[in-house]
């Protein structure tokens, strides 16, 4: 059985596909058509280049034109899928929970086909859930045994979304402990391994999304991200991650970590489906005040494809290099592959400078003063009163204490004490306003640099994957893990991490992330940079050892 | 509802509570106050009227060289149609845990979502108590642990209230010198309220009602300026005036809608740092704080005499209904440290200078204004505070003076007969079919001499119960006055020539007879004979004939 991403796709035939975002049909068309032909034109300069050249495509579009197509059905997808999601799940354990009613629902897709119904965007497509987002029909612990097998009364916005779009929620992904770790070691329930060496941590918060899609066991997944929960396991793992701006994406349905800081992200084998899926969870909620009412563009669209990719597609874009994320205590082999990743943007027709955020260093004790004292608060309703695991007791005081003793992990209690410290009457002003202060300080920095850069670049993390265990006894080293990432999450900025090389490590070495910043609302540019990246990149495979074998 | 108001009011000082706590030295004061208590109710005012004096006395003397300070906190649940921040309805009394939704349980993922018109009311609220208005405030949370906050933290307002220094006037009732005193106000606040804990009659469980959870509330925050639990519960009843007249809330103090938490607290005259404050909380009638503040201040009074002041410390006590006293609910350890930091799920609450202006034109006219405007129409106080206690009164008597009738006789009838009649029937001035049109037209006719008073009232118990005109029961029922002179007169020689036996007597000397002519003369007018007419004829036939 074929792998999709290994299927001919030469041998495709250019479908008039409606895509349903766009506004005038005719329009996307072409998109699809640009994306297909941009596909068959990579592969026609396969001959080209010494090494193999593997260029991802769109998963998405590529099961929407099979399904249209007739040459496969819903189901015959949605078996593979399933098959290689329970093959590979005992040694990757990526979901807590696996849904019941995936064959049903691709069934669904499969009669709604037949009967000639208009297809939505995300239509028999297998998509994880990070499981700190509420799913009425599968149990949301959020990671935590005080709430395990409690069932949501209702979906969360992104959930509504994604079914509406024609997805199949096909399970719930493992994760830190709401959503507080580098690792999923924090997780009440299981620790999930890197598909690309299983010895190894697939990042965190959000590793079960991120090994899911790595591993092809769903073709995308919804993440969540706080201070780097999405970019950093799609580093880990070799994917692609979107965290968008705040207020893009409604948070309504996503378990409260630190609310002014949470982002639901997307996991991608590709650009072009993180762009497809961001599309569908885009846009305004009126059960969530802080989603913002901008227009969201058509993000997939606007994707140029290969083959109308000019000698230099990128020309004139100023790219700014963060210098304080490629100095000391970052791996030598990040920076050389960020390095590599600028050569190869400036060789695109980038203008490369290197630029200095001089308050970088502060943003990472802000972040964890801001993130622990909105979690003691955010995470006072797991009490055991109304939901979750109750531990009775005669006393009031004792039920409570109880109860929250034996639900909460280690990493959680300790964040509540740190941030029920830092909001106490007496260190409110030394801690939390001063950690305001310091917010305020790097979205200032960030604004200056964006005048002078139409992008940044970073690396996603210090290091590449890291062996699991290896930090569970040294919090600080797991939170240092993190310095790349929350300055974004400070100011809000959407950041996109595609996979931009390997470092030594495992069977086949272990891949490394370039994270992409823009200013606020500009998915658009990173997504656009990203597609062109991915697509000219050399010599580079992104997919994990454990499916790509069995499937070359 | 004013009239019961005052009368509650006026009957505090005759409970004893106020002298209840001197009782605890056994002393032939004492005994008399226990007598009395046990008499209060069937005494006429009379002896109210004395007992209040006498209680004051006491107060007074017992008082001497202490200053009491009294602070008040008041949260208002608004009338809205829906929460502060879902889209739940609240009805009070519904079954528990039937207008609750994902929002306001608090469950994972949820998020609040303003109710714009709690904003509304708040700024109409903070307008009327002439507050300076916050443009931009923000939200706060308030973190603690209880069963009924479903969210471990209560969505409030901390350093930015919506309102800030404003001042509420108010005017004391005649029979406590209709003094006008002026409160200040800190600050109003908006916040959701809490669910409800019932427990169970075995007390080995409770349970959680959150119907009541996420009902917006405005919290005023008065300056620590009342010296008398009448001037508090003065403070606490315009503050019901203004919600109602505001239509912001219903303001009822036994369904909860209006509760106030009073900071009571005494020092020597002349000390500048104020004394250890004691919060009262559990007063659901303005009588209930009245009593309940002046039984906490003498307690307090006694304990200073006793050289007990360390005694008085920093706790929450609440009024026994049943007792007629306060008893210590919790002891507060230390300030509670409830961690306040904006609300980050609530963006700011910014105000425009057009929606603050629409919102201050909308404004009815307030209880101040109108106890002013009916003061310099040269009405009483006892007539202005009256009428200007219920908007629906107001502006009752004001249509009925706009239609023609005079200021006065327009408040005689309305706080005489009309509100006796509303009493009796447990209605309110809406719901009668008398209109302001009709009580002027009574008014008139009476005035015109078209009437006499005594058929005036006839028709307006007519017009209370069934409604119609004055003109039309006029004719119904034949009940022009008599005013034909000759008509009189032939009524009065038929009632003098059957009575010759009375006649005789009057002419014998028993000249009070005039009053019994008179009235048979009234009869046989059925009511009708203009009284003075009939009079000046009457006296004149019976001289006549001597």
């Amino acid at each position: 059985m074929p792998f999709l991403i290994q299927s001919p796709r030469l041998l495709l035939p250019p479908h008039r596909l409606p895509l349903p975002f766009s506004r005038s049909l005719g329009r996307s068309d072409a998109v699809f058509r640009r994306l297909f032909n941009g596909v068959s034109a990579a592969s026609a300069t396969l001959s080209s280049p010494p090494t193999t050249v593997e260029t991802p495509f769109s998963e998405i579009l590529s099961i929407r034109d099979s399904l249209l197509s007739h040459r496969r059905t819903a189901s015959e997808i949605a078996g593979e899928y399933r098959d290689r999601l329970h093959k590979v799940e005992p040694q990757l354990h990526s979901f807590l929970h696996v849904s019941e009613t995936a064959m049903q629902e691709a069934e669904a897709v499969d009669q709604m086909v037949a009967a000639g119904r208009e297809l939505g965007p995300l239509a028999g497509v297998f998509v994880g859930v990070k499981d700190n987002i509420c799913t009425v029909d599968m149990p949301s612990t959020g990671g935590s045994e005080i709430l395990k097998d409690y069932r949501p009364a209702y979906d969360a916005t992104v959930v509504t979304r994604l079914r509406d779009a024609g997805a199949i929620v096909v399970g719930k992904t493992n994760l830190d402990e709401f959503g507080m770790g580098g690792s999923t070691e924090g997780s009440g329930f299981q620790v999930t391994a890197n598909p690309w060496d299983l010895s190894r941590v697939p990042g965190g918060s959000s590793g079960g999304s991120a090994a899911a899609v790595s591993a092809r066991q769903c073709v995308v997944s919804l993440g969540s991200d706080t201070g780097g929960s999405v970019r950093q396991p799609a580093s880990f793992c070799g994917v692609v991650g979107m965290k968008p701006t705040y207020g893009r994406v409604s948070r309504f349905g996503l378990m409260a970590y630190a609310s002014s800081l949470d982002a639901i992200g997307c996991f991608g084998s590709s650009i072009s489906d993180v762009a497809i899926l961001l599309n569908v969870i885009s846009g305004h909620d009126k059960f969530d005040s802080t989603s913002s009412k901008r227009d969201v563009p058509n993000f997939a669209e606007e994707l140029v494809s290969l083959s109308n990719i000019e000698a230099k597609p990128l020309k004139g874009l100023r790219v700014g290099l963060i210098r304080e994320t490629i100095g000391a205590g970052v791996d030598a082999g990040v920076v050389s592959a960020i390095h590599a990743a600028g050569s190869h943007l400036e060789h695109l027709g980038c203008v490369l400078n290197e630029v200095s955020l001089p308050s970088y260093s502060l943003g990472l004790p802000a972040y964890y003063i801001l993130a622990s004292s909105e979690a003691s608060s955010n995470l006072s309703r797991y009490d055991g009163i109304r939901f979750g695991n109750q531990v009775g007791s005669e006393e009031l005081s004792s039920l409570y204490g109880n109860s929250r003793a034996n639900g909460f992990g280690d990493e959680v209690k300790m964040r509540i004490l740190m941030g029920t410290y830092a909001l106490s009457a007496g260190y409110y002003d030394a801690y939390y306003k001063r950690a305001q202060q310091v917010r305020t300080l790097i979205q200032k920095c960030f604004k200056d640099a964006m005048n002078e850069n139409d992008i940044l670049i970073s690396p996603a993390a210090p290091t590449a994957a890291y062996k699991i265990g290896e930090k569970t006894d040294d919090p600080l080293a797991m939170y240092a893990g993190d310095i790349m990432t929350v300055n974004v999450n400070l100011a809000g900025l959407p950041a996109l991490v595609v996979p931009c090389g390997f470092v030594e490590g495992g069977q086949v070495g272990l891949p490394v992330g370039l994270q992409m910043i823009a200013s606020a609302f500009r998915e658009d540019i990173l997504l656009k940079v990203g597609h062109i990246f991915e697509q000219t990149r050399q010599g580079y495979r992104f997919v994990p050892p454990i499916c790509g074998d069995k499937y070359s | 509802m004013a009239f019961v108001f005052f009368r509650g009011i006026r009957s505090n000082h005759l409970m004893v509570c106020p002298l209840a706590n001197f009782c605890r030295r056994p002393t032939a004061v004492y005994c008399a106050l226990q007598n009395s208590r046990a008499q209060v109710r069937p005494r006429n005012v009379i002896f109210q009227e004395y007992s209040h004096t006498s209680a004051k006395k006491l107060k007074e003397k017992n008082m001497q060289g202490y200053e009491v300070i009294i602070g008040i906190e008041t949260h208002v649940q608004l009338a809205t149609i829906t929460k502060a921040f879902c889209s739940c309805p609240y009805l009070y009394g519904s079954q528990p845990n039937t207008n609750i939704c994902p929002v306001c349980m608090g469950l994972p993922g949820t998020l609040p979502i303003l109710n714009s018109k709690v904003v509304a009311f708040a700024v109409k609220l903070a307008l009327a108590l002439n507050c300076d208005l916050s443009m931009t405030s923000k939200f706060d949370r308030k973190q603690y642990f209880y069963p009924d906050l479903p969210k471990g933290y209560q969505i409030s307002q901390f350093d930015i209230p919506i309102g800030t220094k404003g001042v509420v006037d108010v005017d004391l009732p005649i029979e406590f010198g209709g003094e006008h005193k002026r409160f200040g106000i800190t600050r109003v606040h908006m916040e959701e309220d809490a669910g409800k804990l019932l427990h169970s009659d075995t007390g080995s469980y409770s349970q959680v009602d959150l119907n009541r959870a996420g009902v917006p509330l405005l919290e005023i925050v008065s300056e620590p300026d009342m010296r008398s639990g009448l001037e508090a519960a003065e403070y606490a009843a315009e503050i019901q005036r203004l919600v109602r007249y505001l239509g912001v809330s219903n303001g009822n103090m036994q369904e909860g809608s209006l509760r106030c938490d009073v900071n009571v607290s005494i020092r020597p005259i002349g000390q500048l740092e104020f004394g250890t404050k004691v919060e009262i909380k559990n007063m659901n009638s303005f009588s209930a704080m009245n009593k309940a503040i002046d039984y906490e201040i003498s307690r307090q009074v006694l304990l200073h005499n006793q050289g007990q002041s360390n005694q008085i410390i920093q706790e929450t006590r609440l009024w026994e209904e049943g007792y007629q006293k306060t008893v210590t609910m919790r002891k507060k350890e230390g300030l509670a440290d409830y961690r306040y930091f904006p609300e980050p799920d609530i963006p700011d609450v910014v105000l425009t200078e057009d929606y603050v202006e629409n919102i201050r034109r909308s404004l009815p006219e307030l209880p101040e204004a109108k106890r002013r405007r009916y003061e310099n129409m040269g009405l009483s106080m006892q007539d202005v505070l009256f009428l200007a206690n219920d908007s629906s009164v107001a502006d009752f008597f004001d249509s009925t003076v706009g239609k023609g009738a005079e200021a006065k006789l327009v408040a005689n009838w309305i706080m005489c007969d009309i509100a006796a009649y509303l009493k009796n029937e447990h209605l309110s001035i809406n719901d009668v079919k008398l209109t302001p049109l009709e009580l002027a037209e009574v008014i008139v006719s009476i005035k015109g001499g078209i009437i006499s008073g005594k058929i005036g009232k006839e028709i307006l118990f007519e017009l209370l119960a069934n409604g119609g005109t004055v003109q039309k029961i006029i004719e119904e029922k034949d009940l022009v006055q008599i005013v034909d002179q000759g008509a009189i007169e032939a009524m009065v020689d038929k009632v003098l020539e059957e009575n010759p036996k009375q006649l005789q007597q009057y002419h014998g000397g028993k000249t009070k007879l005039q009053g019994y002519f008179a009235g048979q003369v009234m009869k046989e007018s059925k009511g009708k004979a203009n009284p003075t007419l009939l009079n000046t004829i009457l006296l004149e036939k019976l001289n006549a004939k001597s």
